[in-house]
C-alpha cells in the first residue's frame, strides 16, 4: 500500500511541471505568436498614446519573462482578469456557464454511457453473428458522417420542420431548461453511440479471451452467467476509468452544440470568445480544461488501483 | 469505373509480388496483403479510397472539375433538371457537381498533408523516447503529456487563429494536433521491440544505435505508421468540417465542409442538395477509410485479430 502512496504522491507532484508546460503553450500561443492585440482592440484609428495606456493596462509592457508567470499565477489562483469583450470577471462568467454546460452534457453523458453498454454487452454476446455484424457496420457507418450534418438535419427536421423541439435557445430553472437541452442531447447521444459501442465491445472482448472465462466454461457455465458474473463485472474496471477520464469533457460540454443551440454555455462562450479574439478568456477555457484533465486522468489512475489488486503501480 | 480497373491493376501487380513469398517464408508485409485480400470488404474499400485519390489527382491536375466557379445556370436550380448541372447549383449557380469533385481534392489533400506533418513528428519523438529512455523519454513523455492536456479542439482553434484563414492553416493545424497519439504507440513499439533478442544480437555483432533503430527495429514498427495514416485521413476530413463551420476553414475555394456549413442557411430554403452532395462524398470516402483501419490493424497486427 505504501508503493501506492508513494505513487500517488509522485503523481501529484507531476501535476507541476504539466501545468507549467501547459501555460507555457499558452504563452507561446497566444503571447509570443498571434499578433499584437493592442491594435486588435483599437482598431486602425487608436492614437499612439491611446495604445501605450492600453498596453499598459493589459500587462503587456512587462517582460516576456512576467507575462509568462502572470500565466502561471492566474493557473494556481484561478484570477485570469477580466474579459476583452464583456469586460466581466472571466471566474465569474465561468461559474455562469458551468451550469447550462452541465444541464446539457451530465445527461446527455448519462443516457449515451449506458445504452452503449447496454449495446456492447448484447453485440458482444452475440459476437461474430449476424446482429453483431449489423450494429458494427451501422456504428461505423454512423461515425462516417459528420457531426454538424446531424446538427443541421435534426433541428431542421425535428426542430424546424416537425416542431417537436425548441429550435434554439435556452432558459435556467428546472424544468424549463429540459425544453431546450432535450434536442441537443439527443443528438449527441446518437454521435457517441458509434465510438462507444465500440470501444466498450472491444473491452468486453478483451475480457472474454481471458483464461478465467475458459476454465468457467470448462467447469460448465452458461455463457449467460459468464457475460454477466465474471466478464462484466472485470470489463467494468476498464469502463469505469474510460468514463472518469471523459468527465472534465464534460465541464466543457459540446462546443458545436452549444454554439448551434444558443446554450449560454461554456462550449458556446468558447467560440463566442474566438470570434472576437477575446484572448483572456481563451487562454482561461484552455487552462481550465487543461487542468480539469490532468487531475481527471490521475483521479483515473488512482481508481485503477483502488478497485484492480493486480495493477501495481510504479 | 476508373476505381475498379485501379484496383484490378493494383492487384495484378501484387499477384506477381505475392508468389515470391510464397515460395520460401511468408514475409511480414506479403502475409498481411494476403490477409487483407482475402477481406472483400477491405478490398472494396481500397478500391474507394484508390478512385477517390484519383479524382482529387485529376482535380489537383486542373484535368477535371477546374471551372468550379463558373456560372453554369440559375441560383439554387434543383438537382436532376439539367444535364449540366445534374446536381443543382449553390447560390452563385454554380455547379454543385463540380464543387464536390473539387471539395474532393480540398479533402483528400487534407487527410495526406496532416499525416505527412504528424507522421515524422510522431515517428521521430515516439522512437527516440523509447530506444533511448532515461532523460529523453522523461523530457518526450512530458512534451505530449502537456500538449494532449489541452482539448484537441482549443489547439485547433489557436493555432487557426494564429496563422490565419486559409487551407494551409487546416493542414498545419491538422498535422500539430494529431501526432500525440502516434507518438504514444511508437513510443509503446519501440520500447517492447528493443530488448528483443533480434536486436540485441545485431548489437552484439556491432550494430550501432542509428543502425539498431534504423534498419532493425523501425521496419518492424511502420504498420503502426500505415495504420494511423488511414485512420488520421478520415479524422482530418470531418475536422475539415467542423473548422469550416468555426469560420477557420478553407477559404476562397469549395470544399465539403464550406459545402456543408453553407447548409445552415439553405435548409431552411429547401435547398438540401448541396448538404447531401457533400454528405454521401464524405461518407463514402469516410466509411472506406474506417473499414480499411480496421482491416489494416488486423492484417498487420494479428496478435488482435478478431478483437475488434
Amino acid at each position: 500500500m505504501s508503493g501506492n502512496w508513494n505513487y500517488i504522491i509522485r503523481r501529484l507532484l507531476y501535476l507541476i511541471p504539466v501545468l507549467l508546460g501547459v501555460c507555457f503553450l499558452v504563452f507561446v500561443l497566444f503571447n509570443l505568436t498571434a499578433g499584437d492585440p493592442v491594435l486588435m482592440l483599437l482598431g486602425k484609428h487608436g492614437s499612439p498614446e491611446q495604445a501605450a495606456a492600453l498596453r499598459e493596462q493589459l500587462g503587456l509592457n512587462q517582460s516576456l519573462f512576467m507575462q509568462y508567470v502572470d500565466i502561471v499565477k492566474s493557473a494556481f489562483t484561478f484570477d485570469f482578469g477580466r474579459s476583452w469583450s464583456t469586460k466581466q470577471e472571466i471566474s465569474a462568467m465561468m461559474v455562469q456557464g458551468a451550469i447550462p454546460s452541465l444541464t446539457l452534457s451530465l445527461p446527455a453523458f448519462a443516457i449515451a454511457t449506458f445504452t452503449s453498454i447496454i449495446f456492447a454487452v448484447v453485440v458482444a454476446f452475440y459476437r461474430g453473428k449476424g446482429i453483431d455484424l449489423f450494429i458494427r457496420i451501422t456504428c461505423i457507418a454512423m461515425m462516417s458522417i459528420s457531426s454538424l450534418v446531424y446538427i443541421l438535419v435534426f433541428q431542421y427536421l425535428l426542430a424546424y420542420k416537425w416542431g417537436l423541439f425548441e429550435i434554439s435557445g435556452y432558459e435556467f430553472g428546472f424544468p424549463n431548461f429540459l425544453y431546450y437541452v432535450s434536442l441537443p442531447v439527443l443528438i449527441w447521444v446518437i454521435l457517441s453511440l458509434g465510438p462507444d459501442i465500440r470501444f466498450y465491445r472491444t473491452l468486453i472482448l478483451d475480457e472474454i479471451y481471458q483464461d478465467y472465462v475458459r476454465t468457467a466454461k470448462a467447469k460448465g457455465l452458461s455463457e449467460k452467467a459468464i457475460l454477466f458474473k465474471h466478464v462484466l463485472r472485470n470489463a467494468m474496471i476498464p469502463i469505469v476509468t474510460y468514463t472518469v477520464v471523459q468527465l472534465p469533457f464534460l465541464l466543457l460540454g459540446a462546443l458545436l452544440l452549444e454554439s448551434f443551440f444558443s446554450i449560454p454555455g461554456l462550449g458556446g462562450m468558447t467560440i463566442t470568445a474566438l470570434n472576437s479574439s477575446d484572448f483572456p478568456v481563451l487562454k482561461a477555457i484552455t487552462i481550465l480544461s487543461a487542468i480539469a484533465y490532468i487531475v481527471f486522468t490521475l483521479v483515473q489512475d488512482i481508481v485503477y488501483t483502488v478497485v484492480d489488486p493486480r495493477v501495481k503501480l510504479q | 469505373m476508373i476505381g475498379q480497373t485501379t484496383a484490378d491493376t493494383m492487384m495484378d501487380g501484387q499477384t506477381v509480388e505475392k508468389k515470391e513469398p510464397e515460395d520460401k517464408s511468408k514475409s511480414l508485409w506479403g502475409d498481411a496483403w494476403l490477409r487483407l485480400k482475402r477481406d472483400k470488404i477491405a478490398v472494396v474499400s481500397l478500391s474507394i479510397v484508390v478512385f477517390y485519390a484519383m479524382i482529387a489527382l485529376l482535380s489537383g491536375l486542373g484535368l477535371i472539375a477546374g471551372n468550379w466557379a463558373q456560372e453554369v445556370g440559375p441560383s439554387y436550380a434543383a438537382p436532376f433538371e439539367n444535364f449540366d448541372y445534374i446536381l443543382g447549383t449553390d447560390l452563385f449557380g454554380r455547379s454543385v457537381l463540380t464543387k464536390v469533385i473539387h471539395g474532393t481534392q480540398v479533402a483528400m489533400s487534407v487527410g495526406l498533408i496532416s499525416s505527412m506533418i504528424a507522421i515524422p513528428i510522431g515517428v521521430a519523438l515516439g522512437a527516440s523516447a523509447g530506444y533511448f529512455g532515461g532523460w529523453v523519454d522523461e523530457i518526450i513523455v512530458w512534451f505530449y503529456t502537456t500538449v494532449s492536456s489541452i482539448p484537441g479542439i482549443m489547439l485547433l482553434m489557436s493555432i487557426s487563429f494564429i496563422l490565419g484563414k486559409g487551407i494551409t492553416t487546416v493542414y498545419i493545424a491538422l498535422g500539430l494536433t494529431s501526432w500525440v497519439g502516434l507518438c504514444r504507440l511508437m513510443r509503446g513499439e519501440v520500447l517492447k521491440h528493443k530488448n528483443r533478442e533480434y536486436v540485441q544480437a545485431a548489437g552484439a555483432i556491432g550494430a550501432g544505435h542509428g543502425r539498431k533503430l534504423f534498419k532493425h527495429i523501425l521496419p518492424n514498427v511502420t504498420h503502426i505508421v500505415i495504420i494511423f495514416t488511414s485512420l488520421q485521413f478520415q479524422v482530418a476530413i470531418k475536422s475539415e468540417v467542423i473548422l469550416s463551420y468555426l469560420g477557420i476553414g478553407v477559404s476562397g475555394q469549395p470544399s465539403w465542409g464550406t459545402m456543408i456549413d453553407d447548409a445552415k442557411l439553405e435548409l431552411a430554403r429547401g435547398v438540401y442538395w448541396q448538404l447531401l452532395g457533400a454528405t454521401v462524398a464524405m461518407f463514402v470516402v469516410v466509411l472506406a477509410f474506417n473499414i480499411l483501419g480496421d482491416a489494416l490493424r488486423d492484417a498487420l497486427d494479428p496478435k488482435l485479430k478478431g478483437k475488434s
